[in-house]
């Protein structure tokens, strides 16, 4: 297996990618935003304060990274802040990943969507509030996706049971 | 805990400016056509489409969540699940996310036979598009004739697996056992003769009045639509998006094979139809270079403590016996960290999502399927389109509802 190396910080990967398309373009359009970086796996991911997440998402995409193929939540329970939002990013021009992250706190928890920069985001955002309960304002229809819309509470949470009843 | 909110689609105001006449009906979850349980909420004008809302989740089992509580080696056997029409495609993504992670490489004869499989994992999902695709608008006859070719192919996957069905072939450093000894040449017999199968299919269909005027100009999607919509695999390229993660961003060695990837600009149905004609005309391509340039060599990685032994080394060596053990009883640690890794599977980009906290668990599973994202364009595509175009829309993008919902 190639080893690659792995470089952690927000300083750290400014210095060392600033040719990479992604960095690059956030560099120049708001370096504050950027609250961390990482490169690892080949991968690099890039982690935003949840205020600017629209902004960053246009950011990249005008950068080249046009498709929107995943995102998702994941919960770090108990820790906090409690959930991470993944964002994974495609770009066809330099057939690269590029993964934006947003951390989320535990109580009441609301992200701006990116609908408007992506409209296939709709079915994630509509998942991630399904199973996470993590709400997206400006989602023009935030409802249950896979569970029933009388469902109560959000499975993939770490604090909801894999088994038993209800 | 969060209320949800938005109002059920059968209550939801009719569209903006909406005369009298607007109807909605209901077609779905039990209706042929819809290829699973997929429900759609029409409101139609006269016998036109205004709107769609796709309604799923009917068949959603939580896997992600059971992902969770298993350890890693044990999630091969749920990725089968999801997409049971394509499964080998979802043993290879999730090995291979997994694989990245530990920094585990599969050997080469192992990369190949999984080209090789995955290959004809696409040939039968398409072969099962095709058939029932051509039922769908009535062509009966295509459907008897691509089963039997599937059939063909699931004998193989028996023969390799053991299941015709769920494989669970691939584990994580490689594959589960050896092929057969015959399996190659078994191989290669069906793929002799399956060019010609594809001729007959293309018979029956190509020159065929009515399939032609039932696909031609229906459910147009742009490009810009596609991307902005999510849109992946054949139904991307028959838009006109020259993207292929085989040719463009390699794994598992493709990097090796020489194929085309074919690409339509008239983004309707019957561009889709072609498209996947031709690709299953490539991935016969691929499938012979894979019998041509088969390497020797084991199929399963040097990795004691992550691979499982080989039966008889289990039960004639000490070393061997413990590491099953440990393996079977405690699963294997891996780093902590996340990758993604996607792949071109028969409907369009799969992608896994594997987070690791340093345990033998994975803290978390993601599954990006492409039914799913594909599923938001239907609406964009029936749009001012007849009720029954919905059905041939439907046939020409290929979802897997075992996907959508997972």
């Amino acid at each position: 297996m190639v080893e690659s190396h792995t470089i952690v910080g927000k300083a750290a990967v400014i210095e060392a990618l600033p040719e990479h398309p992604a960095v690059k373009a956030i560099v120049a359009w708001n370096a504050e935003a950027l609250t961390d970086a990482k490169f690892d796996r080949n991968e690099l991911t890039l982690t935003f304060a949840p205020e600017q997440i629209r902004a960053a998402a246009a950011t990249v995409q005008a950068a080249g990274y046009k498709f929107l193929e995943d995102m998702t939540a994941v919960d770090w329970f108990p820790s906090s802040p409690r959930f991470q939002l993944s964002y994974h990013i495609l770009s066809h021009t330099f057939k690269e990943h590029i993964r934006l992250r947003v951390m989320v706190e535990g109580a009441d928890p609301s992200v701006e969507s990116i609908t408007p920069v992506w409209p296939s985001a709709n079915y994630y955002e509509r998942e991630v509030f399904d199973l996470f309960g993590i709400r997206f304002e400006g989602h023009p229809n935030m409802r249950r996706i896979m569970m029933p819309d009388d469902w109560v509470g959000h499975p993939l949470r770490k604090d909801y049971p894999v088994e038993g009843y209800r | 805990m969060t209320e949800t909110i938005g109002t059920p689609i059968l209550e939801a105001p009719l569209a903006e400016g909406a005369k009298d006449q607007h109807m909605i009906i209901n077609m779905g979850p039990q209706h042929p056509a819809t290829h699973g349980v997929l429900r759609l909420v029409l409101e139609i004008d006269g016998e036109i489409i205004v709107r769609l809302y796709p309604e799923v989740g009917y068949l959603h089992t939580g896997i992600e969540k059971t992902c969770e509580a298993k350890f890693y080696q044990q999630v091969v056997p749920l990725t089968d699940r999801i997409n049971y029409l394509d499964p080998l495609s979802n043993n290879l993504c999730y090995c291979l996310a997994v694989e990245k992670l530990l920094g585990l490489e599969a050997p080469e004869k192992a990369k190949w036979l999984r080209v090789l499989l995955v290959e004809l994992s696409r040939l039968n999902s398409h072969l099962i598009w095709l058939g029932t695709h051509a039922m769908d608008i009535g062509a009966l006859t295509v459907f008897l004739y691509t089963f039997r070719e599937r059939e063909d192919i699931l004998r193989l996957f028996e023969a390799v697996a053991g299941q015709r069905m769920m494989t669970s072939y691939f584990r994580i450093g490689g594959l589960s056992m050896e092929p057969p000894l015959d399996f190659l040449d078994r191989v290669q017999a069906f793929i002799r003769t399956f060019p010609e199968k594809i001729d007959e299919y293309a018979n029956l269909l190509t020159g065929n009045p009515i399939f032609r005027n039932r696909l031609m100009g229906v459910g147009y999607l742009s490009a810009a639509d596609a991307i902005a919509l999510g849109v992946t695999g054949p139904p991307m390229r028959a838009s006109g998006v020259d993207f292929d993660l085989r040719r463009d961003m390699p794994y598992s060695g493709y990097e090796k094979f020489k194929f085309d990837v074919p690409i339509s600009t008239a983004g309707d149905c019957w561009a889709r139809y072609e498209v996947r004609l031709v690709e299953m005309r490539e991935s016969v391509k691929i499938i012979q270079q894979a019998l041509d340039g088969m390497p020797e060599g084991p199929v399963k990685a040097d990795a004691p403590k992550i691979v499982l032994p080989d039966r008889e080394k289990m039960k004639t060596q000490m070393e061997a016996l413990i590491h099953h053990f440990k393996i079977v009883t405690e699963g294997f640690e891996v780093p902590a960290g996340e990758v993604y890794q996607g792949i071109e599977a028969g409907h369009g980009q799969t992608g896994y999502y594997v987070v690791s906290d340093g345990t033998a668990k994975p803290y978390r599973v993601h599954m990006r399927y492409p039914s799913f994202a594909t599923l938001q364009a239907l609406e964009t595509m029936c749009q001012g389109r007849m009720l029954a175009d919905v059905v041939a829309i439907i046939g020409s993008i290929d979802i897997v509802l075992g996907e959508i919902d997972r």
